[in-house]
């Protein structure tokens, strides 16, 4: 039976790993090939890596920095941070990475995704969509990664995941917006919408802050796989003992 | 052991799997060193008719029906060797070393590409199988599988049951990703350097 998946964020930013509260304030929380070795040892499912300044700074992720990291890992692993052109993926992809995902440049530019797709395959192009709630609807909005540069796209949430899964994205990750960094639960209600438009895996994001809430995203949103960084980073939650807990509930986990 | 440049996989992974398993190997494209290699790994992710037409671009395509080693494919490598694959609605020859056609994965109201961690199970004995046991997880990520039948060594089930490895003489398969299934894959790796 397919597992439900357990996935570290690691945030990127100038060669360390980093973590914000609803994206701002970022700390430095430790080195990246380090903690990818303790997220592989302790469990995890697969990694995510977002050069969270890589949009908005118009620079991109270091292929140097994925090689030490695939060298590590006998886990799949992903990076984001932008990537706008199949050249840039491709360099990323021969660097070892097993998957890229957009966000801010898919946005930009919508045929970036066919494109991705045509020259590697659906199984390795991941969506990023971060997305807010505002007065009962979900809205998209781009360059995240400085509160400064964050903007709004005009696009409804489910439009764009209907988008993206026609133009062939194999994965979705849903930021959730409003519970980044706050741990108070995922946003159980947006991802059930979303679940039901999204023919592809769907990973939740943002809010996680106990194994309850873990618990609930896959029983009641039924998503592929939940997204955690800071519960992690912080060792608020075990991976190993999060992993038994939710297998003890009767969810799928690789143990 | 030898990793063929199908030009269409991720060649670097596949490698560092090896160098954590201090197992030496070589990456080539040359058909002579293939042919004489003392075992040859093929790897493939992406399309099938694209993957077909770059194996036939390096002037790889009869030197890889030929081979008589031990032969593992991954992924798309192992949809390759067999006779027919279906991919987009049209159907393309493959490398034919094990009979069969490989088809959609009928995944029916779940999500797809099939993408995660799923068991292995109804295990038949085999090297690459010896130090496996039922339910051990396997990393994949695919939509198009290869039906259990007469050559099948493991299966897994998604929407359907299907081949996860596969073996047809000196020729073998896995649908997931050795290199990135932690030990599972580590242990099909080294079973297979050391046949």
């Amino acid at each position: 039976m397919l597992a439900r998946r357990i996935i570290p964020c690691l945030d990127v930013r100038d060669g360390r790993v980093v973590k914000g509260v609803q994206f701002r304030d970022h700390v430095d929380v430790g080195g990246i090939v380090e903690l990818a070795a303790r997220y592989r040892d302790e469990g995890a499912d697969e990694l995510v890596f977002y050069d969270i300044t890589a949009s908005v700074d118009d620079r991109q992720v270091s292929p140097e920095w994925i090689g030490q990291v695939s060298r590590q890992l006998d886990i799949p692993f992903c990076v984001a941070g932008g990537i706008d052109s199949v050249e840039a993926a491709g360099a990323r992809l021969a660097a070892g990475a097993d998957k890229i995902s957009i966000n801010s440049p898919a946005l930009l530019r919508p045929d970036l995704i066919d494109e991705l797709v045509a020259a590697f395959g659906q199984q390795c192009i991941v969506v990023g969509i971060d997305t807010f709630e505002q007065d009962g609807t979900y809205r998209v909005k781009s360059h995240t990664g400085d509160p400064g540069k964050t903007r709004e796209t005009g696009r409804a949430t489910l439009d764009w995941v209907r988008e993206a899964t026609t133009r062939g994205a194999g994965e979705i990750v849903l930021n959730c917006m409003n519970q980044d960094g706050v741990r108070k639960g995922y946003d159980i209600a947006q991802l059930r919408a979303v679940r039901g438009v999204c023919p592809v895996p769907l990973i939740a994001s943002g809010g996680a802050g106990a194994v309850d809430h873990f618990a609930d995203v896959f029983e009641q949103a039924n998503v592929d796989g939940a997204l955690a960084a800071s519960v992690f980073h912080k060792q608020v939650i075990a991976i190993p003992d999060l992993k038994r807990d939710l297998a003890e509930r009767g969810i799928e986990m690789r143990l | 052991m030898l990793i063929v440049d199908t030009k269409c996989a991720n060649l670097a992974s596949v490698g560092y799997a090896f160098d954590r398993l201090c197992i030496a190997y070589t990456i080539s494209d040359e058909p002579a060193r293939i042919a004489s290699a003392d075992k040859v790994l093929i790897p493939g992710v992406g399309a099938a008719p694209y993957a077909m037409r770059k194996i036939a671009e390096a002037g790889l395509t009869d030197t890889l029906r030929s081979l008589v080693q031990p032969v593992l494919g991954i992924c798309l490598g192992m949809q390759l060797l067999f006779e027919t694959l279906e991919e987009g609605g049209e159907t393309v020859e493959g490398l034919g070393l094990i009979p069969g056609h490989v088809g959609a994965l009928e995944t029916g109201d779940l999500p797809s590409p099939h993408m995660g961690w799923n068991t292995l199970g109804s295990l038949v004995d085999d090297p690459l199988t010896h130090d496996l046991r039922d339910g051990d997880h396997a990393y994949f990520v695919h939509s198009y599988a290869v039906p259990v039948g007469a050559h099948t060594l493991a299966q897994t089930t998604y929407g359907q049951d299907f081949s996860a490895m596969v073996r047809h003489g000196n020729v073998r398969g896995c649908q997931f990703h050795p290199e990135r299934s932690s030990r599972t894959g580590a242990s099909i790796l080294r079973a297979f350097a050391t046949l």
